[in-house]
């Protein structure tokens, strides 16, 4: 057992996952060598159409056998049906000891409980949450799940450390030699961004679309060069869970209040200036963030650059009336934004690569200003958890969290204090995701408070009448007082989840929780 | 300063501990209307504990009690009074100056009980019908313990039997006798509350319509409001550039040992320069004199 850069305890070598590298900081860790190659594929024009028929026939083609590892993408969602059909259907065929690779699993994939049961699906590379990341958490995999960032995922991707055998991409429009995009179409989703790099390497890809169109379909996001197979079937998803209506701005006062402390941490900081670019996300915090910022740079007469990462309708309103240039797009998360991307020039579909992978040669999220982001705890050295809740079970996927806030030059981490009882400042995280070095502030309804090492920012706030800043000693003292003490977490000596740091070191295992 | 009085649910603890983050100017911790029958006793008992240990920050304390007409009112002042972060009680559906005369008495009894000094505690009365419109002024001077007349919406608009309009038509003599009787007195007039919660345009345009009659503030029902409300009271630059220049003028000519002083041409006396520095006090750049 040895200590990495944080303290975490992490073994040398953990069953299922095999030997680690200890996390030794942000930035530490130098690659060297050479990205991955993929098989060489040769078609010629013997082969003009790379159609067949059936989900099970495409799997069959591709060549998929027991033990392989298989890749999706998340941009349907809630909505997706391709997961459950291509795993449903090589349980059928009896295919087992499958290695999933999604860029996320949502509730819609409860369904993959089964799979797990019956072992068609042994292990998972990817976020688990809802009712599969209680059964992990419980002990109900034999092989620990990794949790990757959405820049790391890529990352290991292209550096050889997860081999994709067979990639299947829900194609919202494809034609029949594998041009595909997720602009047109019934089941449309706008950017696929996260399916790109899965594309380039996989050895196998498939194609599987319920919007076929005559060749060759235009505008193409992934090309016929990197499609295998296009295999048609009636639907790919349900778009009620696909994209959601119009996203508006929360009015829940207490939200509204810590958007408000955000933006006013925001427009006192250095990067409030002319071409500022920001990431904001969906959720009712940084939905709120964004509007008040617009209010600000309205009354300031500034324009931003960009808009990153999860488009919503909000931002795409910011690009219509020129308070940014541009919008890079990596997932689109409503009408507005699929419309959008899909129209508008200035809006850019870009991969996961190009949006936060720390090992190439620049992603998106370098070139990023603000960035706010949520947590379910954070605690005295700014270190942060997205991955598990308070009870210790592993509940959501690590997003783009660690990589945006190593990028941004302002990482703001917004969230109540308490969430129902339970304090979202503690002394110790349960479990970190994301080092304290690259939070710069934490803002919650009692006010900002700020990393120490970030003196500059300190300075700037206190230069601004009225900001109420809040040190982390009086946040935590304040959090212990209203929720009382709390039982750590009861867990077996197990580790059932590993959670990487973007750069493929270990920066925190998750354990088996113990049965009540 | 009175521009926003929030009103939290006696009963919601939620609440009760993060009202007074959203920077009204009170606060009104309320037994009465949001709390529902089953819940008088929770919701006393928790106000209580919230003014022994709770944070209030910089907001006028206050507490609605049940109506003189109810069995519970006597005991939501035993329960509240005692505690230092009190600072008043909001009295519901005062219809003369015998209503004040009777919390009033049992205030005093209270307050020496507890060793309180007498006439510490205010009280804010709320004018919910129409009889209570018509005892204002009455009402208004009817104790020294009495800080401010508030008119009712929903019960007020009831008892006069016509309905709440988006104009407030139905309330709009009841506002200005309002003003008058207590400016009359001596004491706040506050506004009653703004209850579509959703709609910011609406809540700008009744504000600053009392604004100009001569309200003091408003009751707050969603703290939500609290900006918009603030932003209509709180002086524009220009006010405040004003102001300002007539403080220093007059502060200069008293120096001098001079009475009426000129600024921009025209003649600044006494009640000019006190609505200047009163100004100045809205803008948080003047203590309280």
């Amino acid at each position: 057992m040895a200590k990495n850069a944080l303290g975490r305890e992490i073994p040398e070598f953990i069953e299922g996952y095999g030997k680690t590298k200890l996390f030794q900081g942000a930035f530490a860790l130098k690659p060297e060598g050479y990205r991955a190659g993929g098989k060489i594929r040769c078609v010629n024009n013997t082969c003009t159409d790379k159609r067949v028929s059936g989900i099970k026939a495409a799997i069959a083609a591709s060549g998929l056998k027991s033990g392989m590892t298989v890749s999706f993408h998340h941009h349907l969602r809630n909505g997706d049906f391709v997961v459950n059909m291509v795993i449903d259907a090589c349980a059928e065929m009896g295919i087992k000891n499958l290695t999933l690779f999604p860029t996320a699993l949502f509730g819609v994939h409860k369904k993959l409980i089964e799979h797990i049961k019956s072992g068609v699906i042994t292990r998972i590379m990817g976020s688990v949450n809802g009712p599969i990341g209680q059964l992990v958490s419980e002990g109900g995999m034999d092989v620990p799940v990794v949790l990757r960032s959405h820049g790391g995922r890529p990352r290991a991707v292209a550096s050889g450390d997860v081999h994709i055998d067979v990639a299947f991409i829900a194609a919202p429009t494809a034609d029949k030699y594998g041009n595909i995009c997720g602009t047109q179409g019934k089941s449309a989703c706008g950017s696929l961004g996260y399916a790109f790099t899965d594309a380039q390497f996989a050895d196998c890809v498939v194609a599987v679309t319920d919007n076929l169109q005559p060749y060759p379909a235009a505008p193409v996001s992934i090309s016929q060069l990197n499609v295998d197979i296009v295999v048609e079937v009636p639907s790919i998803g349900d778009p009620a869970g696909i994209v959601s209506g119009t996203t508006k701005v929360t009015r829940d006062p207490l939200r509204l209040l810590i958007a408000k402390y955000a933006s006013e941490l925001i427009e006192a900081s250095p990067y409030f200036k002319e071409g500022i670019s920001f990431q904001t996300g969906a959720g009712g915090i940084p939905l709120a963030v964004t509007a008040f910022m617009k209010e600000a740079m309205i009354k300031r007469g500034i324009k931003g650059s960009f808009g990153l990462g999860g488009i919503t309708g909000y931002f795409v309103e910011l690009l219509k009336e020129g308070l940014v240039e541009r919008l890079m797009d990596v997932q689109s998360f409503d009408l507005e934004a699929v419309r959008s991307i899909g129209e508008n020039p200035k809006h850019i579909e870009i991969s996961a690569d190009w949006y936060a992978n720390p090992w190439n040669s620049g992603a998106a999220v370098n070139m990023l200003d603000v960035v706010i982001l949520g947590a379910t705890e954070v605690d005295v050295n700014f270190n942060a958890n997205v991955n598990t809740e308070a009870e210790g079970a592993l509940l959501h996927g690590t997003g783009g969290h660690q990589d945006t806030a190593a990028g941004a030059k302002l990482t703001i981490i917004a969230q109540p204090l308490l969430r129902g009882r339970i304090p979202c400042v503690t002394d110790n995280v349960y479990s970190v995701t994301t080092p304290g070095e690259v939070v710069d502030a934490i803002i919650t309804e009692y006010g900002i408070t700020i990393n120490p090492k970030r003196k500059d920012l300190l300075d700037a706030c206190s230069a601004v009448k009225g900001l109420p800043l809040v040190s982390m000693d009086e946040l935590v003292s304040r959090a212990h007082k209203m929720s009382g003490p709390t039982d750590p977490v009861a867990t077996e000596d197990r580790i059932i989840g590993v959670v990487e740091w973007r750069d493929g070191t270990v920066i925190d295992v998750v354990h088996q929780l113990k049965k009540k | 300063m009175r521009r926003t009085m929030l009103y939290l649910p006696g009963n919601n603890p939620n609440m009760l501990t993060r009202g007074y983050l959203f920077g009204s100017d009170g606060l009104v911790l309320d037994l009465e209307d949001a709390v529902a029958m089953a819940e008088k006793d929770t919701a006393r008992i928790l106000v209580r504990h919230f003014l022994r240990q709770g944070e209030f920050g910089s907001c006028e304390v206050t507490v609605r009690i049940n109506g003189v007409d109810t069995e519970y009112w006597k005991d939501d002042l035993a329960a509240v009074i005692p505690f230092p972060a009190l600072q008043g009680i909001r009295a519901p559906k005062v219809d003369d100056a015998a209503t004040v005369k009777i919390i009033d008495e049992e205030l005093s009894i209270i307050e020496e009980k507890n060793g309180i000094p007498v006439g510490r505690t205010k009280i804010f009365c709320l004018l919910e019908t129409a009889k209570g419109i018509w005892n204002a002024y009455d009402i208004a001077s009817a104790s020294p313990r009495v800080a401010a007349i508030i008119p009712g919406g929903e019960d007020l608009t009831a008892d006069l039997k016509t309905s709440r309009s988006s104009e407030g038509t139905e309330l709009d003599w009841a506002r200005r006798m309002l003003v008058f009787a207590a400016r009359a007195a001596g004491v706040d007039p506050i506004d009653t509350v703004f209850p579509r919660v959703t709609d910011d345009a609406g809540l700008r345009k009744e504000t600053e319509f009392i604004k100009q009659l001569g309200f003091e503030g408003k009751s707050v029902i969603h703290p939500n409001q609290i900006p918009i409300i603030h932003n209509v009271f709180n002086p524009t630059e220009q006010e405040i550039e004003k102001a300002l220049k007539i403080v220093a003028a007059a502060k200069e000519a008293a120096e001098r040992g001079q009475g009426a002083v000129s600024v921009d041409g025209r003649m600044v006396d006494i009640p000019v320069v006190k609505r200047a520095e009163y100004t100045l006090v809205k803008a948080g750049l003047l203590e309280v004199k």
